[in-house]
């Protein structure tokens, strides 16, 4: 049980959408610079598997895993 | 097991990713909803469709993103355009995506007489509220007082409501819906792609420019969503729009929806009475 989140450092730009709307605040923005300069989120909380950051997420670079499934 | 990946990614082109959009552009989010929608409906691949889009911020969106058939046309001839691919080939879902520049300001009349004719399209407008591509001048869908770089000290010219405009003429669904509504504006694209699959279909989703709205106002992306989230307000009828707009909020909703003939079908039943009348 328990869900985590997967981030894809090539397509994140760091808007922190993910970070701002996410309701049980699993989420912050990392101290290093991805590859493309950008600062992504990284799971530090619990995640309860809403799904909120993956339909906000603009860049399709976020993704939600529960049970070893993702919704794709 | 493979890396999770995003539901959207199995409808989009990956050689062409990371997207050209600003960080945080809110047309990512219009495409997340398309595509839970189509992923509910269980379209697996688009082949039967075709996107169509003309030029602006928005118009980036199916070309070349989706992986499916696209024309990007001429400026505002996105609607004129669909038009002909749906009369050469009526089996194609024909969807158009476009921003307010291009639907609205430069290709109004197409879409006001695609409205008229009730073409067999779904329209989807992404109103970002200003010039977005050309740095943020001021369009027709600018709200009043709004800062824009043509008028720096607010908008005075009052905005076209395309909605309620759309209500008036022979569209079959007119649906308009703030990019915070995620889960109704999936639910308006399910409609307008299986219950109402025929006629004109108008979906405006409210999606401000992310740099040259929402960075102007000095709010983040995730800050402007939860602004967004309490000004649109859900009407029931379409007479309560006017009240909601006159509190400063943005009415939102379905507004119209019908099931009319479409134009296609409308032009076969023509075209067989007029077979009919040359062989007698």
């Amino acid at each position: 049980m328990g869900c985590s989140i997967v981030v894809d450092s090539r397509l994140c730009k760091g808007c922190g959408i993910c970070v701002e709307l996410c309701p049980a605040r699993a989420l912050e923005l990392s101290k290093e610079l991805s590859p493309s300069g950008y600062r992504n989120p990284v799971q530090t909380g619990k995640c309860v598997g809403c799904r909120t950051c993956e339909m906000f997420c603009p860049d399709f670079a976020i993704a939600v895993v529960c049970n070893g499934k993702g919704s794709a | 097991m493979s890396v999770a990946k995003h539901f959207s990614r199995k409808y989009l082109r990956e050689e062409v990713l990371p997207t050209p959009f600003c960080p945080g552009c809110f047309n990512g989010v219009v495409m997340n909803a398309m595509f839970k929608a189509m992923e509910e409906l269980g379209i697996e691949d688009l082949r039967n469709f075709v996107f169509v889009s003309g030029i602006g911020c928005s118009s980036w969106i199916p070309n070349p993103l989706i992986r499916a058939d696209s024309l990007h046309t001429l400026h505002g001839r996105a609607v004129a355009v669909a038009t002909g691919v749906k009369l050469a080939n009526p089996r194609l879902n024909v969807v158009v995506i476009g921003g307010d520049g291009d639907l609205v300001a430069i290709g109004g009349n197409h879409l006001l007489h695609a409205a008229r004719r009730n073409m067999d399209l779904l329209v989807v407008m992404v109103n970002n509220m200003v010039y977005a591509m050309t740095r943020g001048q001021l369009a027709p869908t600018t709200p009043l007082g709004f800062r824009t770089a043509t008028t720096p000290y607010g908008n005075f010219e009052p905005p076209i409501n395309v909605a309620k405009l759309l209500i008036n003429t022979n569209a079959n669904y007119v649906a308009r819906w703030c990019v915070s509504n995620f889960h109704k504006l999936k639910q308006s694209f399910k409609e307008a792609l299986s219950e109402v699959s025929k006629g004109f279909r108008f979906i405006e989703v409210v999606a401000p420019c992310i740099t040259y709205v929402v960075r102007y106002e000095g709010k983040t992306p995730g800050q402007k969503i939860k602004e967004l989230r309490e000004a649109c307000v859900e009407v029931k009828s379409i007479s309560e729009i006017d009240d909601v707009e006159r509190r400063g909020k943005i009415a939102v909703g379905v507004f119209k929806k019908e099931l009319k003939p479409g134009y296609v079908e409308l032009y076969e039943s023509y075209a067989s009475r007029a077979r009919e009348a040359s062989q007698k």
